[in-house]
């Protein structure tokens, strides 16, 4: 399962990162390690991008890009 | 005293340039780095007997060599070499920020860790034993919030104490634990190389070349032998890869993020709060499916508001002053002849008028400035990016293009300059660059004018459709365009992923705010005046010279010689008839608009003035204004009638020096390219001499359309005048005003932005071809067609939305390797 199938509402903990370059490395220093756990806040209105949740910090990001992150449901 | 070099690193927003500004004061200077959009600050303090120098780098998340920030940032960490680096980090997102310094700390320089924000941690009831994380990293950590000034004192302490430590104190270095092995192979290869003596760390380069990072290999190769490293490199990757199951890179950050969190779990002691932050709430309704864009709206709409409304009211204010320039420059100009105008004083004029005309602004971009400086601080901005990303990068733009096309002129009356230079913060190059090209084509301040002039003449009808049709026009060509942009010349432009932290609100420092408007208006007057003060001079030559010959210049002498032997006739019949000969009479015409002047300008100073004239000319004085006394009532009238025919000669004269000069001869050469967009020679005049600055468009046009005795306004007399000119025509002259070329300052903010002249040049080049496409095209077609304004107008509104909605469907690929 990917980010990008999340709903707002979900939680999720990151199993892996699809992507190890520009994308991957970016997605990581924002804190998306393996092991971080995940909530999904809500769409923009225009359903993309999306809005997640990680410890306290905000961070907005195309679905595009979620699709790169492996998760699992918690 | 000693000269010591430091360094600000450490992610956005996590108070860099608060710190920089406590620590230098006043004496700081923006630098923009050489071919770039990044900026990079430096100043200096003093700490008894040593002074630093102080660079702030821009925040980036990690230090790899994805994006410009960050190469920026890490080249200056390595070949500048600063002696100790603050890293600055946010206590709130600390485990976050543990994975920037622990790249910080590879690169081997002493690192002093300065934990801000240390109020909001407390207020969060979050805990954090420095001490215990000090010996984790074998950095000295710091305390502190900028917010509130505290831990000041001692982070110069720390930062002196470092920088005279005898022993160059290197941080601890992490525990990379299956990686070693392959790491210390390479440092092996590398220590036979000339990475040595560049006082690069092996083991940062090692790291960076197990992560493939293209700088590094760079470093490597610059001498050819080294290509078997790489090749040895690759070949340990693989190994690396199938051994354990995960790339390299990913491993390194994997690790870096389980030790950040191991010392995290030791040094962090967190209360859990259940109680909902403030920004949470903000955000449901700033983020909101309907109330999110009803706000949004709402937002632009008071910046614009404040700042082009309510910042033109302040002009009414300010361009007195402005005023004050030109009458004191007037006043100390050798003074008119009758017709002619000394060349100095025409040009001092001129010279002063160009530049007034943009200092103009100055209240509108200081609000502006102030403005964006709120929005950037209160954290509303990547807000406004998450909103508008969806639509905008179908047209190949950027979330963040939202803002500086706001300030561009989404609607009516914007202004380019700061439009374009708020770019900078836009990651992706691609998105960038479409930006800063299609801003100027948006409609800014200068170009309503015209518009309203041509409107109010042949749209008098349907003025509020007309003016809805302009308005709106140019988002329709604007999104398109940029659409063809990224797809053919800047296809090749590497483009971002949209990733964006959207960080907590904040209630914005008022003196964050002004010292940014500040520095933004200087910024602006510094490069852009200048270069804008060097253009007028251009087209003053291009304007003035060659001038009118001396055959009709001789006839001009001639109607001169009439207006002023039949005011002398007249004043021969009166006792004054002493007092005038033909200087004199230069000299009362020249009084005359003298007191005109000062009289428009009005106010509590015109009486002072009026008592200054007394003294010096009572006998003019007592001309002008009227008088019981047969005499002066005769002369009177003779004046008025005088200074009329002086002004028709001069206005005459005027037109003739335009239809002579080099730009007129231009507008002349045009014509047969321009007539298929129903341009004659007059209107490409005009339009050429609003290449410096749009506003003159509607000034040349005035001097083109001679004024006659009735006084009439422009409307009239080019209503008049251009029988052959319709509706259809002013349609075609609005539209290429709509994609007319960036004025001058804006071309410069161009370059500047985009870290190049060429950008600049085609900046400039492309909306004329564009520009004079979509002119020539609705002209021809539309007479072909036999169409109303109206319906030409309605028409091509019609296409351009079509149009639009197509190319929203093309497909834009990204540019970046995952
Ligand atoms: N509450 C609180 N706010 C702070 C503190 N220090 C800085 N801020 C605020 O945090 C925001 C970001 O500060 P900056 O100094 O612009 O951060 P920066 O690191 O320079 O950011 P970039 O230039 O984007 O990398 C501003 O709104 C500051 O007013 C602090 O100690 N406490
Ligand atoms: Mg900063």
């Amino acid at each position: 399962m990917t980010l990008d199938e999340m709903k707002p509402g979900n939680k999720c903990k990151i199993k892996s990162l699809l992507a190890s370059s520009m994308l991957g490395q970016r997605l990581f220093s924002m804190g998306m390690y393996p092991g971080a756990v995940v909530e999904i806040v809500r769409n923009a209105p225009l359903e993309d991008p999306m809005e997640i949740k990680m410890d306290s910090s905000l961070i907005s990001l195309r679905h595009v890009e979620a699709g790169f992150v492996e998760v699992e449901f918690i | 005293m000693s000269l010591v070099n430091i360094a600000l690193a450490g992610q956005p927003n996590c108070g860099k340039s608060t710190l920089f500004n406590a620590l230098t004061g006043a004496s700081q200077h923006v630098a923009n780095y050489p071919g770039v959009t990044v900026e990079k600050k430096s100043g200096s303090f003093r700490a008894k007997d040593i002074r630093f120098s102080i660079t702030d780098l821009p925040g980036t998340y990690s230090l790899t060599s994805y994006s410009l920030e960050e190469r920026v940032a890490r080249d200056f960490i390595l070949n500048e070499g600063p002696e100790v680096l603050i890293n600055v980090v946010d206590a709130m997102t600390l485990k976050r920020g543990l994975y920037f310094t622990f790249q910080i700390m590879e690169t081997g320089r002493p690192v002093v860790l300065v934990l801000n924000m240390m109020d909001l941690a407390e207020k969060n009831k979050i805990k954090i034993d420095h001490e215990n994380l000090a010996q984790r990293l074998g950095v000295e950590v710091v305390p502190a919030s900028m917010k509130t000034g505290s831990g000041k004192k001692d982070i110069i302490e720390s930062v002196y104490n470092l920088s005279k430590s005898e022993k160059l104190k290197v941080p601890s270095q992490l525990d990379y634990l299956d990686m070693e092995e392959y790491l210390r192979e390479i440092e092996v290869l590398l220590s036979k190389t000339s990475l040595t003596s560049k006082k690069i760390p092996l083991r940062w380069a090692a790291i960076k070349l197990m992560e493939d990072d293209e700088n590094a290999k760079e470093l490597v190769l610059q001498e050819e032998t080294h290509q078997e490293i790489i090749a040895k490199v690759d070949e340990l990757r693989k190994k690396f890869e199938e051994e354990i199951n995960l790339k390299p890179e990913m491993y390194i950050s994997k690790r870096r993020f389980e030790i950040a969190e191991d010392i995290v779990r030791t040094a962090v002691k967190k209360e859990e709060n259940t109680k909902s932050n403030m920004t949470d709430i903000l955000d449901s309704f700033l983020c909101h499916k309907i109330a999110g864009p009803v706000l949004l709206v709402g937002v632009i709409y008071l910046l614009y508001y404040l700042a082009i409304v309510q910042g033109y009211n302040i002009t009414n204010y300010t361009w007195p002053l402005l005023a004050k320039i030109r009458t004191f420059t007037e006043s100390i100009m050798p003074a008119s002849g009758f017709i002619e105008e000394p060349l100095i004083r025409a040009f001092s004029l001129w010279f002063v008028d160009s530049v007034n005309a943009l200092l103009n602004y100055i209240p509108i971009f200081f609000i502006l400035f102030a403005l964006i400086a709120v929005l950037e601080d209160s954290g509303y901005m990547p807000r406004m990016a998450f909103i508008m990303d969806r639509l905008l990068s179908r047209f190949g733009l950027h979330g963040q293009s939202t803002l500086p096309m706001v300030l561009g002129g989404i609607y009516v009356g914007g202004c380019a300059v700061p439009g374009v230079m708020s770019c900078r913060g836009i990651p992706d190059e691609r998105s960038r660059l479409a930006t800063i090209l299609i801003i100027p084509l948006l409609n800014c301040l200068a170009k309503v004018p015209l518009y309203v002039l041509l409107i109010n003449i042949y749209f008098a009808a349907h003025k509020g459709l007309a003016m809805f049709f302009i308005s709106t026009i140019s988002i329709l060509l604007v999104l398109p365009v940029s659409k063809i942009l990224t797809l053919t010349i800047l296809k090749d432009k590497e483009t971002a992923p949209f990733v964006m932290e959207l960080p907590p609100y904040h209630i914005p420092s008022v003196k964050t705010v002004l010292m940014r408007a500040v520095e933004r208006v200087w910024l602006f007057l510094k490069k852009i005046t200048t270069i804008v003060a060097a253009v007028a001079v251009v087209i003053f030559v291009l304007l003035y010279y060659p001038g009118i010959s001396d055959e009709r210049m001789k006839y001009y002498h001639g109607e001169e010689e009439k207006a002023v032997s039949g005011f002398l006739k007249a004043a021969s019949k009166t006792s004054f008839k002493e007092q005038f000969n033909v200087e004199k009479v230069t000299e009362l015409a020249n009084f005359y608009d003298t007191y005109r002047s000062a009289k428009m300008q009005g106010g509590s100073g015109f009486e002072n003035k009026e008592k200054q004239f007394e003294e010096k000319f009572p006998l003019y004085l007592s001309i002008i204004k009227p008088s019981k006394d047969r005499e002066l009532k005769l002369l009177g009238r003779e004046l008025k009638k005088l200074v009329r025919s002086r002004k028709i000669i001069s206005m005459e004269m005027k037109k003739e020096r335009i239809n002579n000069s080099f730009l007129g001869k231009a507008g002349m050469a045009l014509e047969p390219v321009t007539q298929y967009a129903g341009f004659n020679w007059k209107v490409n005049v005009a339009l050429l001499s609003a290449l410096a600055a749009k506003e003159s468009s509607v000034a040349t046009l005035g001097a083109l359309y001679q004024q006659d005795e009735s006084g009439a306004s422009l409307e009239t007399r080019m209503g008049n005048e251009e029988k052959g000119f319709t509706p259809l025509h002013a349609l075609s002259l609005m539209l290429f005003m709509v994609l007319y070329p960036p004025c001058v300052a804006t071309a410069i903010a161009v370059k500047l932005m985009s870290g190049s002249a060429k950008f600049m040049v085609f900046s400039m080049i492309y909306p004329m071809i564009i520009g004079i496409f979509v002119s020539s095209a609705v002209f021809s077609v539309s007479t072909a067609l036999n169409l109303s304004g109206l319906q030409a107008m309605f028409g091509f509104y019609g296409l351009a939305l079509i149009f639009t909605i197509i190319m929203g469907f093309v497909k834009n690929d990204k540019n970046y390797q995952n």
